[in-house]
């Protein structure tokens, strides 16, 4: 049932799991997520991450992204052992490296478009022009620079999306992961999102691990992982 | 303080979330310290009497209460005593103009004494001896001066409703002789006219006065000194009590300074309401944010920095109510300082005052943002995000 890890074509692995045991308790029964994934995924890589609902897909997200910690097993982003760090070390890691982008936004809606985009900024050292500076360009690079005052509510679902996009990228990390980013969008919205993922891994090298349930979102991706009851099922390009 | 100011619009913009709950909130805190600052207005206003009081100054009453009256005799007696520098008898007199509600502290007084009594009183020496030469002559406080528009060389009818004169008539023609000020604008709110005059045209106790106020040369001595009159007037018809002038002025505040210390519990009521009212808000905000909390934890926001966000936003409401509230009071003392001048002369919020109001917003906010702020800190980013 489980596949070898996939060669990693010559390019460095940014991330390299081995091993991976993430167990959850419901009550007195403890569910077994994720039993023993090992996986690496090359640096400037655009994987869709595939599965049926409770595959473990998006427990595997979280876990690259920091947002979780594994029961057993290594995990390893950039040759650092992301697993074994503090809570606090990992929380700076995490605004540090990782851009996360969001099936429903999860944009502030007290906050402008600009002002959300601001939000991983504010954690640095940055002065506010030169905040202002790079918020400017990640929305231009969205091609929302004329959106930059208007709150989420006045936007639409792919312009929201859009604005996600550039508030996971305001930082420039390396690795961006998205939870079913097209999955709350109608198609031409969506096409839009996954032209722009793949400028950002084309053209800027981003890294990207895609959640999705969209086989035609997925055609978009370099490499497409299956998942299946917490293990490698398939794993293509 | 670079840091946490590029934190504010962030906090600024979680009160815009639901306006209407933080203007609210905003208003019940703005209330509660409005009266806070009110009653320390009052408090100020009743103390400051007993700061002015002196301490080398003494009063003898009568033993039963200061209602009873004590004889004019006393004063020679009293005065004979070593280490007594002057003595002068003084009577409520219960002055009023035009308006019994224009009620005037008066006193007859022996003016020389008086003066001698009272060195912090400023006056010309032109209209103290004018004054001290006129038997039917007043001085007044400038405060006095101001309200009526009186000048010197007025003649002004004052009325007393406790001492008639020997034709019937309540009414008492004085002239005002000189206006005086006291040093760092306290309470000029008086009235001295001569004790000679009072008791020669008064239709009866002649010979008897209200109250004895004595200087004393040694202020280490002043409670010797006045156990010693007391008991030169023991087992007499009119035994007397005698404190320091700061002692009575602190028993009579205390009479009424019951009201301050009602103020104050009603104010710890509110305050205590205000604690459950803006720890209900801030617990409510934070419930309504569990999504977005995880976002900013997944952006990269510590737990210790969204305790800090979550406490910031609390403060940030008990600050902003507080600080209004406080400046409405300041507000409301100068507005009403004119009508309050007469009844409860410097009615104003103290400087104290600031600084306490100050300590209760910060302590207001973080005790009530506590709760929610510990909440947010714990929560676990997935599980924040599955939840909308």
């Amino acid at each position: 049932m489980s596949a070898q890890p996939a060669p990693v074509d010559g390019r460095p692995a940014i991330v390299r799991i081995r091993d991976l045991v993430k167990d959850y308790r419901r009550g007195a029964e403890v569910v077994r997520v994720l039993d023993g994934l090992s996986l690496d995924i090359a640096q400037g890589d655009f994987v869709a991450l595939m599965g049926p609902s409770g595959s473990g897909k998006s427990t595997l997200l979280n876990l690259i992204g920091g947002l979780d910690r594994p029961t057993s097993g290594s995990l390893e982003v950039e040759g650092l052992r992301i697993d074994q760090l503090t809570e606090g070390s990992l929380t700076r890691w995490r605004a540090d490296h990782v851009g996360f982008i969001f099936q429903m936004y999860n944009l502030l809606p007290v906050l402008t478009a600009e002002r959300n985009v601001e939000l991983p900024l504010l954690l640095t050292n940055l002065g506010r022009e030169q905040r202002q500076r790079r918020v400017d360009a990640a929305l231009k690079l969205v091609g929302l620079e004329h959106r930059a005052k208007h709150r989420p509510r006045e936007l639409s679902g792919g312009q929201e999306q859009r604005v996600g996009i550039a508030r996971a990228i305001v930082t420039d990390p390396t690795l961006l992961l998205c939870d079913e980013p097209t999955g709350d969008l109608d198609r031409k919205s969506g096409d839009e999102v996954l032209t722009l993922l793949e400028a950002l891994n084309d053209e800027y090298g981003k890294t990207i691990i895609m959640v999705t349930h969209d086989p035609h979102a997925a055609e978009r991706a370099h490499r497409v992982i299956h998942l299946d009851k917490g293990l490698l099922s398939e794993d293509r390009r | 303080m670079i840091a946490v100011a590029r934190y504010l619009p962030l906090l600024a913009a979680s009160l815009r979330r639901k306006r209407l709950r933080t203007f609210f909130t905003v208003a019940s805190i703005l209330v509660a310290f409005l009266l806070f600052g009110l009653a320390e207005s009052m408090r100020f206003a009743l103390q400051s009497g007993v700061e002015v009081a002196g301490a080398d100054r003494l009063m003898t009453m009568h033993k039963v209460s200061f209602t009873q009256l004590l004889p004019a005799s006393y004063e020679s007696r009293i005065k004979a005593i070593d280490g007594v520098v002057a003595v002068t008898p003084q009577t409520w007199f219960g002055g009023w103009f035009q308006d019994e509600r224009n009620q005037i502290p008066t006193f007859p007084s022996k003016p020389e004494a008086y003066l001698r009594i009272y060195p912090e009183i400023r006056l010309p020496e032109d209209q103290k001896q004018a004054w001290i030469a006129d038997r039917t002559g007043i001085l007044i406080g400038r405060s006095i001066a101001d309200l009526f528009g009186w000048k010197v060389g007025d003649t002004v009818p004052l009325r007393s409703a406790i001492w008639p004169r020997e034709d019937g008539s309540e009414t008492w023609d004085v002239t005002v002789r000189a206006i005086f000020d006291l040093p760092n604008g306290g309470d000029t709110r008086q009235i001295v006219m001569h004790q000679d005059y009072f008791d020669e045209g008064k239709q009866y106790t002649k010979g008897l006065i209200g109250w004895y106020v004595i200087k004393v040369a040694d202020v280490d001595r002043a409670q010797a000194i006045g156990r010693q009159i007391d008991a030169m007037f023991a087992n007499s018809p009119a035994e007397t009590k005698t404190s320091s002038e700061r002692a009575m002025a602190q028993s009579f505040v205390n009479q009424i300074g019951n009201i301050g210390a009602i103020l104050s519990a009603i104010v710890a009521a509110v305050f205590f309401t205000m604690l459950l009212v803006t720890a209900n808000t801030m617990a409510q905000s934070v419930r309504e944010r569990t999504n977005e909390i995880g976002v900013l934890k997944t952006l990269g926001f510590s737990n210790p920095g969204v305790l800090g966000m979550v406490l910031g936003e609390s403060v940030l409401v008990t600050v902003i109510g507080g600080t209004v509230g406080m400046l409405l009071a300041v507000w409301i003392g100068v507005q009403f300082e004119p009508v309050l001048k007469q009844y409860l002369p410097g009615f104003r919020v103290p400087p104290s005052a600031f600084v306490e109001a100050t300590l209760y917003m910060l302590a207001l906010g973080v005790v009530a943002g506590a709760a929610p702020a510990w909440q947010a800190m714990r929560l676990r980013i997935v599980e924040a995000l599955r939840r909308d």
